[in-house]
């Protein structure tokens, strides 16, 4: 029995007429411990599976199981790291996380509490922020925010929505890194939803491209067969990184000319000529 | 230096920003581009407000000509020559009794302002020569249980824009314990929603006037057979009523449109009921609050007038329309300075509310 099983899943949005089927027949298994990245364009249904995943909301058909469960609503044990950091402007750092550590742990006092919190803040080296507000703070520092509220609950498995999409190459680079330090500690199990196929083959054990929606569905798999911890440089050179990485791209490219033969409608140009002012003006003389 | 700096805060909160530039213009701390910011927030409403005084004063002069003309010419048919040209020395000669009463000149309106003053403190002194007086009487009317003298006499000017700012809190204070909850539990509830927004769309518009009506009817037959006085129980809750539409609104909508990210973090992290709504719903939703909070206090001043006016509870209502039934040739300049005192009361609940909003919420660019 697989950690996290996804069995034919289908999400359809608006009712009759105006239905559309975002997901159909998502079939995904992970195992403890692993460290899966799925992988697709934008507006290809990938915040739905995050949300099917953490319990947001309930799929049409099929189900999603949890350590054998199916899920209903969501849980202390799946952090979510979301895509817009979702901090709570009026709390400041220490006290977003707090707010979250305190629902994880409703049983500990508040000094074993802030405990936690000060850790995770100076985890993700936000400690000398610890209390500011997120508009005070660098975008690249309220992902680290939200990190740290994510993983200071104790999830047993991290599902993370693009987390570093809105970031510049710098900081996505420093926190990969942290993030990737943090699940090689405590071996949790990772989902990854990313559009950045080098981030996920950098991060991820395996990668699992999502083809886009509508009726978008989850491509073969690729393993990542890299040793641990990798350097981003030396991967660069590494045949088989440059493999699986033209492997994906290729699929993904396909799927991408798919779509676009798939549109029959054929536009016509308009038969135009740009008029010819130097001999009019000849003509003149 | 910390001690300006809060200093600059406050004033600037206030919309007085200009008086820590004027600082700053005799300690030679400008720039050219301060300078200029200077010149437009000193200088322009500065040279505004002397137009507007002179073009006030060029147009009651006016007026009085108009008014002066039209009575010399109606004694001159009614009266003859004689006591034509007796009420135009009359008035040449600034007596007080013969003046047209027309609209009252800047200066005039000045000088009610301070004969109000003068009045506020003979009363005051009064009032204060009166409770010295009674003191010892009252204490032994204490003792032997029966109720102390107070003093009757008649309220200043200042004392009736102090009766008026109590009715106007005491309204605000009902609009907002009635609206804020109200407004959370319509937005947060989709059926009480629909079950209210009838209700809110019918009573939003109606007028003051059938507010205190409506109110009268009620607390009249509710307060049957007691003796005391029940038009400030009146006027407070007709002025809460009339005011609290638009916080009932901005409180509702505020609620129910709570950005979804924070309702997703909600549910990941668990948090109950009451959590959610306090730590989660309310706080994103206190900018709304707020907006509808401002505009229900300024409203509630607003209306104010009109209510104390019909209720005949002591106040600048009432002030002012006593003034106009008592027609003496000052009336007109004080029922200004009674104009004058309301709107510049109103400007400064409105810039507290401002203060006290952006001393709460935590998005200090939303509110202006």
């Amino acid at each position: 029995m697989a950690y996290l099983e996804l069995n034919n899943i289908c999400k359809t949005y608006g009712q009759s007429d105006g239905e559309t089927e975002v997901l159909s027949n998502i079939n995904l298994k992970i195992e403890e411990g692993e460290f899966v990245a799925i992988v697709g364009f934008t507006g290809s249904g990938k915040t739905t599976l995050v949300n099917l995943i953490n319990g947001l909301i309930k799929p049409t058909s099929g189900t999603v199981l949890f350590k054998g469960e199916p899920v209903d609503g969501t849980s202390h044990e799946r952090g979510v790291i979301f895509q817009n950091y979702s901090l709570l402007p009026w709390l400041t750092v220490g006290q977003n996380v707090f707010m979250a550590v305190k629902e994880a742990f409703p049983k500990k006092n508040k000094k074993e509490l802030h405990e936690i919190v000060a850790n995770y803040v100076e985890m993700v080296s936000l400690t000398p922020a610890i209390n500011k507000r997120p508009n005070e703070l660098s975008g690249g520092m309220r992902q680290r925010v939200a990190v740290a509220r994510a993983l200071a609950m104790k999830p047993e498995m991290i599902i993370m929505d693009e987390p570093l999409g809105a970031l510049d190459a710098l900081t996505r680079g420093n926190l990969q890194d942290e993030i990737l330090n943090i699940w090689g500690k405590d071996k949790r199990t990772a989902l990854l939803i990313t559009n950045d196929v080098d981030e996920g083959i950098y991060m991820a054990d395996r990668i699992i491209p999502l083809r886009p929606g509508p009726n978008a569905t989850l491509g073969p798999e690729f393993k990542i067969d890299l040793e641990r911890p990798r350097d981003k440089t030396e991967m660069n050179d590494n045949p088989n990184f440059k493999k699986t990485r033209n492997e994906i791209i290729e699929y993904l490219m396909d799927i991408g000319n798919e779509r676009k033969s798939e549109a029959k409608e054929e536009y016509i140009l308009p038969d135009l000529v740009p008029k010819d002012f130097v001999n009019q003006f000849k003509f003149g003389r | 230096m910390k001690a300006s700096l809060t200093l600059g805060k406050v004033t600037n909160f206030l919309g007085l920003g200009f008086f820590i530039t004027l600082k700053d213009l005799f300690t030679g701390k400008l720039e050219k581009e301060e300078f200029k910011n200077f010149l437009r927030k000193t200088i322009v409403p500065l040279v505004s407000i002397l137009l507007f005084i002179g073009l006030w004063h060029l147009g009651a002069k006016s007026l009085y000509n108009i008014e002066a003309k039209f009575k010399i010419e109606k004694a001159l048919q009614d009266q003859g020559q004689v006591a034509a040209d007796a009420l135009k020395t009359c008035m040449v000669s600034g007596e007080s009794s013969c003046q047209p009463n027309t609209l009252p000149s800047p200066s005039q309106v000045w000088n009610s302002f301070q004969s109000l003053l003068r009045d506020h403190n003979i009363i005051s002194a009064d009032k204060a020569a009166f409770i010295e007086k009674t003191a010892a009487m009252n204490e032994k009317r204490v003792a032997a249980g029966k109720a102390a003298i107070v003093y009757t006499g008649r309220p200043s000017f200042v004392d009736q824009v102090f009766t008026s700012l109590q009715t106007v809190f005491a309204g605000f204070l009902l609009a907002l314990l009635i609206a804020v909850p109200l407004g959370i539990f319509i937005g947060l509830s989709p059926n009480l929603k629909s079950a209210f927004n009838w209700f809110i769309q019918i009573f939003k518009p109606v007028s003051p006037v059938v507010w205190y009506l409506l109110v009268f009817m009620i607390v009249k037959t509710l307060l049957i057979g007691s003796t005391e006085d029940s038009s400030f129980t009146i006027s407070f809750i007709s002025v809460g009523l009339c005011s609290m539409w638009a916080t009932l609104v901005n409180t509702a909508m505020g609620v129910s449109t709570v950005d979804k990210d924070y309702i997703n973090v909600a549910k990941v992290l668990k948090l109950g009921t009451f959590q959610k709504i306090f730590k989660v719903v309310l706080p994103s939703s206190l900018p709304l609050i707020f907006t509808g909070l401002k505009i229900t206090l300024s409203v509630a001043w607003m209306v104010l007038i009109a209510i104390e006016l019909l209720a005949q509870s002591p106040g600048l209502g009432l002030f002012v329309w006593e003034e106009f039934q008592n027609g003496a040739n000052d009336s007109n300049a004080k029922i200004i300075v009674a104009m004058f005192a309301i709107g510049i009361i109103g400007f400064l609940l409105d810039r507290l509310m401002l203060m006290i909003q952006n001393w709460v919420s935590f998005d200090k660019t939303d509110a202006i």
